[in-house]
């Protein structure tokens, strides 16, 4: 059996990769995928939980964390489609418009 | 035994370079192609830690719907300009730095508390029948929580057709 702390290792590994993306593009698009990557190592450390401690719970919460992505994913590009309409751009660092 | 061990490298290595790929990729296709290819590599650690149901359910939630939804959405808004725009914003090197310091005490923290994790583990089997058990809990401590998430679903559906549509 694969110890506890390896695949805490990884969901780490993958949650950081996944901040660098939201914090380095520019690219909305990526942006989001970059969200996904971090939600997917939440659930990895959740389902780890769940075999260690016996019990469901965790693998319920990560059915939630999923339901909750594909919320925020609908959203988040509903709200691109409306950003592009309106300023012809992706670039997150473009839309500036409320900074002083 | 060895067996697991090569399954969950494999995994474990598979969604960490997919996901530097889906960072670094220029085209946001790219970007898509290998985020599926991660869930995916994802979906097997799932399965690897007996969670069947949460294995299927990514792969026919995210990898189906979700990564539908993202490609449709690149093709919808016009990307072949911003393929050749730079990529990374300015602030690119202090956030790489703050995110790898993060990291590393994440990682520090975890190598030494590794005994912390060494508890008794359950009986493997006490988790089958997967889809059963997690059924039964979805639907018996945690109907509120199931309530909630389905209205969450149909406030984002209707959020989503008043932002993407033209005029109300």
């Amino acid at each position: 059996m694969i110890p506890t702390s390896n695949y805490l290792m990884l969901s780490a590994v993958l949650f950081t990769i996944g901040v660098i993306g939201v914090l380095t593009r520019r690219n909305i698009v990526i942006i989001l995928m970059s969200i996904e990557l971090i939600l997917n190592a939440v659930n990895i450390n959740l389902v780890v939980f769940s075999r260690q401690l016996g019990s469901v719970a965790g693998q319920v919460f990560a059915i939630f964390i999923i339901t909750d992505a594909a919320a925020e994913v609908v959203v988040g590009l509903g709200i691109l489609i409306a950003l592009f309409r309106n300023r012809e751009t992706v670039n997150a660092d473009e839309i500036d418009l409320l900074k002083w | 035994m060895l067996l697991t061990q090569a399954l969950f490298y494999f995994f474990a290595v598979l969604a960490v370079v997919s996901a530097i790929l889906v960072i670094t990729r220029r085209n946001a296709v790219h970007s898509a192609i290998f985020l599926i290819q991660a869930l995916l590599a994802i979906a097997g650690i799932f399965l690897q830690l007996q969670a069947e149901f949460l294995a299927a359910v990514q792969v026919i939630l995210y990898v189906g719907g979700i990564m539908v939804l993202f490609l449709f959405v690149i093709m919808l808004v016009n990307l072949d300009i911003a393929v050749r725009q730079v990529q990374f914003n300015r602030q690119w090197l202090l956030a790489i730095v703050t995110a790898l310091v993060v990291a590393a005490e994440v990682g520090y923290g975890l190598y030494r508390g590794k005994e912390a994790f060494q508890f008794p583990a359950a009986s493997p089997d006490i988790l089958q029948p997967n889809a059963q058990r997690v059924g039964l809990a979805l639907f018996q401590n945690y109907m509120l929580p199931f309530e909630i998430a389905s209205i969450l679903l149909l406030v984002a559906m209707i959020g989503a057709v008043v932002m993407a549509k033209r005029r109300l």
